[in-house]
């Protein structure tokens, strides 16, 4: 493979993890529901991703292969969603500040992360990485691995199932938030909770229901980070958190637009793992100080977006109306 | 006799102390408009809102159709066939107008199919003479459109009852001549109508029974063929009560806040304040009286300096004041104290403390931490030394002095103003405004939700400011205490301004007139009546006079 198609290929990946959390983020936000613990939910479906799988390995005398996948992708989805169901919990039921709520979320589950890996590594022997390798197996399974099929395939077909069904999950999300009456609920109680209170839409539980969904897809996000990107290894230094911050913007920048989230996610990988792959694709020398310049880079694309939609001003370009501001019906 | 569509039946329901509707019982029939009149806080929209399930009665029942039912929440109320247009739409922005006549649908009612319900709305539209395009987004609509859509939205649900909450408001007279032709003709199909409203010539046009409530009680009902203007607003307003307020006799009036037609704009862009002039007097209390929402807020925002004038003058003493900050209006002299619905949106700080609240307007004069400022000073209002600390002991003695002379009931005074009660609040409020020593004071029910005696306790203070020369702007909703307490009273409806009135040679009952719209005295000046103040309808002579004698006076003052 050419450094070119490794590169893309990286990114693939690499923005596959960005997008389950922006996806999951997406359907949290249109129900109005700022939640900034993006990062720490990642991190924990990442942990139970791989404890699932891992514990499986071990433990089970023989191993099935549909269990295989299954546990992690249940304890990736749980794990984040236990973080959003708390996040919800918090936010409608005991009405507490959401941003605050939010970035207590991510310690909490970066920590909660951590602190739990380091038993599994205990468990493995104390070592300062553990593999879950008969499950990465089968998730890095792909039809590139056993059909030649030159470049194309390279670039196209080297990718397990994960990365292909969260593009199916983005259109998936598309087509429920235009096209379905729930879509309609969810995002009028994103856009004006009294409206949606008034028509007789339970505001409540359509926020804590997406909220938790959304968590549950960011989780898989973490699931496939150390499942497929890592290759089934856990070490004591995780940098899953990053990925997080990064779904958080591409949020922003896609538009709360599923589909948008899709390309998006791989620019953003692309642009991350700049510094890595320019040099030995074009052959410049890059300072030692450019990786700080270039993963900056998709911030700086989402700061200029917005400000871009600033200007236009167009309605339907802008977040939705009443997110981050909790709703209490009593306020008249 | 036509059956019964819905019967209230002893309804009573209050809020914390206040009672916003006590044993209310009568009934709207079926294919008929009934207009439900009443004052501000009479208790109108709170009884509607019983009805489409947004508040719970404390007593009594509700039957729909002669039997009781129990509505407890809006989805309760569709049900039964009660739809209601709120005075502020929900309406969702971004969506469409078919979108938003769906939303909140269940799969139960009908199949997810924007397509079918376009039709469907359009069958509506011709029905009853309405005109709606369904693929149109909210925010290109104009009022009248959302308003339109608002019906609607009801009737997809397939209403019976139909409650619209002051329809008319937003409306222009064409518009609203259109909305009455589609009310009949929903009443040709046997719908029954409740149609909230202050405007006395709309009720006599639209309905065919009249229901009054006054102070949360019902007065009584009568058939809009049988009654007049003249006694629904004897029913609305009562019989005047005295209330003993002092008034002092004003003392060398002359004009201190001089408006010339003003035009301001709402938060919706429409007009707020259409071409008012009228002149705030030092030594003397203006009472403005008006129904509640008639553009009250946006021209107490316009003089405060935080609302865009669009049209029009603003003069203090002479000087313009439009385009200033609210801080340098501040600084000229005029406080603003305006209290709104919820006591605490404008003015305080709710998590600060008393003393941080009393900083909030003065923290720039910050020397004083150093020394007294003297009354040359003060009178110059400085501006700031640089000096780079807020004098929170200064603060704190103000606070005191304020607590004490008010009687503010607080544990210290480091407590958030948050935790102390309504009244409490308000009192921060206006002894803060006073005390910054302003020679104009514009205050917006300052007694709102006050027991009798914190009331005296602010008219008090405002006599107190009345006989020191400063200029009073008092907008009030008790007509018995604008009576009362002001010298010189102005009516507006809807942002027009329908006169000035000596508070002591005028009636309640005109005042009412004067607020419905019925009776504008600002287009009899060649042949003025006994009792309106030359303040009406001033020309350019006139004004020249005032000038003259004010520079006259300010000549005297010199000297």
């Amino acid at each position: 493979m050419t450094s070119f198609v490794t590169w893309f290929a990286s990114a693939i990946v690499y923005g596959t993890v960005i997008m389950y959390g922006a996806l999951g983020e997406t359907l949290t936000q249109k129900s109005g529901q700022l939640n900034l613990g993006v990062p720490g939910m990642v991190f924990l479906g990442g942990f139970a991703g791989f404890a699932g799988a891992f514990m499986y390995e071990k433990t089970a005398a023989s191993t099935n292969e549909f269990l295989l996948v299954l546990i992690p992708l249940l304890c990736g989805f749980g794990g984040g969603a236990l973080g959003g169901l708390l996040y919800s919990f918090m936010t409608v039921v005991l009405k507490a500040n959401q941003n605050v709520t939010g970035l207590a979320l991510t310690f909490l589950g970066v920590g909660i992360g951590s602190f739990g890996g380091i038993y599994v590594l205990a468990d493995a022997g104390f070592q300062s990485f553990a593999t879950a390798s008969e499950t990465a197996k089968l998730f890095n399974w792909n039809i590139n691995a056993n059909v030649e099929a030159g470049v194309f395939g390279d670039m196209f077909l080297s990718y397990g199932f994960m990365i292909y069904a969260a593009i199916v999950l983005a259109v998936i999300l598309f087509v429920v938030f235009k096209y379905t009456r729930v879509g309609l609920n969810l995002r009028a109680v994103g856009e004006s909770p009294a409206t949606a209170d008034a028509a007789g839409i339970n505001v409540n539980r359509y926020k804590m229901v997406a909220s938790t969904i959304g968590g549950g897809i960011c989780g898989l996000g973490g699931m496939v980070y150390v499942i497929m990107y890592s290759r089934g290894g856990w070490s004591t230094v995780n940098n899953i958190e990053a990925l997080g911050w990064l779904a958080v913007a591409l949020v922003i920048f896609s538009n709360w637009k599923p589909l948008n989230a899709i390309w998006g996610s791989y620019l953003f990988a692309f642009l991350f793992w700049f510094y890595n792959y320019f040099p030995t694709v074009t052959g410049i020398v890059l300072p030692t100080y450019a990786p700080y310049l270039t993963q900056m880079l998709p911030y700086v694309v989402t700061i200029v977006i917005i400000v871009l939609f600033n200007f236009r001003k167009k309605k339907e370009n802008q977040p939705p109306a009443a997110l981050g501001l909790s709703y209490f019906r009593e306020e008249r | 006799m036509a059956e019964t569509a819905i019967s209230f039946k002893n309804i009573t329901k209050t809020f914390g102390e206040v009672v916003a509707n006590r044993d209310v019982t009568f009934d709207v029939m079926k294919g008929e408009i009934l207009a439900l009149l009443g004052e501000n806080g009479s208790g109108k929209t709170t009884l509607m809102n019983m009805l489409s399930g947004i508040y719970f009665p404390d007593h009594g029942s509700i039957e729909v159709n002669g039997t009781e039912v129990t509505i407890r929440s809006p989805k309760d109320a569709f049900e039964l066939g009660i739809g209601m247009v709120h005075q502020h739409f929900k309406l969702v922005d971004v969506f469409t107008a078919v979108e938003n006549t769906v939303l909140g649908l269940t799969r139960k009612q009908e199949k997810y199919n924007l397509k079918e319900a376009s039709r469907k709305i359009k069958d509506i539209c011709e029905k009853y003479g309405f005109e709606i395009d369904p693929k149109k987004k909210i925010y290109n609509m104009s009022v009248s459109e959302k308003q339109t859509l608002e019906i609607v939205k009801v009737l997809y649900r397939g209403a019976d009852i139909l409650i619209l909450d002051e329809p008319t408001a937003v409306l222009t007279p064409q518009e609203t001549e259109k909305l009455f032709d589609v009310l009949r003709n929903m009443r040709e199909d046997g719908k029954s109508i409740i149609i909230i409203t202050h405007k006395l010539n709309e009720v006599m046009e639209i309905s065919d029974r009249v229901a009054v409530l006054r102070k949360g009680e019902f007065i009584g009902a009568v058939n809009t063929s049988e009654t007049s203007e003249h006694d629904l607003t004897d029913m609305m307003v009562g019989h005047k009560t005295d209330l003993n307020i002092e008034r002092p006799e004003p003392v060398g009036e002359h004009p201190l806040l001089e408006i010339r037609d003003l035009v301001v704009k709402n938060d919706e862009g429409a007009v707020a304040i259409d071409g008012m002039s009228f002149y705030i007097r030092g030594g003397e209390i203006l009472g403005v009286a008006g129904i509640s929402g008639c553009g009250q807020k946006e021209l107490c925002e316009a003089i405060a300096g935080l609302r865009k004038v669009y049209k029009g003058e603003i003069n203090h003493m002479g000087d313009t004041i439009i385009g200033l900050s609210p801080k340098a209006i501040i600084e000229k002299g005029i406080a603003m104290s305006f209290i709104p619905e919820d006591r605490l949106g404008m003015g305080l700080a709710p998590s600060l403390s008393v003393t941080d609240n009393m900083m909030l307007k003065d923290y720039k004069n910050a020397t004083l931490t150093f020394k007294e400022a003297t009354a040359e000073e003060k009178a110059k209002r400085l501006p700031p030394v640089l000096w780079p600390f807020v004098d929170r002991n200064g603060a704190r003695k103000r606070a005191e002095a304020i607590i004490k002379e008010l009687d503010i009931v607080t544990p210290s005074t480091e407590t958030p103003v948050r935790r102390l009660s309504g009244g409490n609040v308000q009192k921060v409020l206006v002894g803060r405004e006073i005390q910054s020593g302003p020679n104009v004071i514009i205050t917006a029910y300052p007694v709102r939700g006050l027991d009798i005696n914190s009331s005296y306790t602010i008219y008090n203070i405002l006599n107190e400011e009345k006989k020191k020369g400063t200029g009073i702007m008092y907008v009030g909703e008790d007509l018995d205490v604008l009576l009362a307490l002001c010298d010189k009273i102005m009516v507006i409806c809807h942002g027009k301004l329908m006169g000035v009135v000596h508070a002591d040679k005028t009636t309640k009952e005109e005042i009412g007139l004067m607020m419905t719209g019925a009776l504008d005295l600002t287009e009899v000046k060649s042949d003025k009546q006994y009792g309106i103040a030359v303040d009406t309808n001033i020309d350019e002579a006139d004004l020249e006079a005032m000038r003259q004698r004010d520079a006259q006076a300010e000549e005297e003052e010199r000297e």
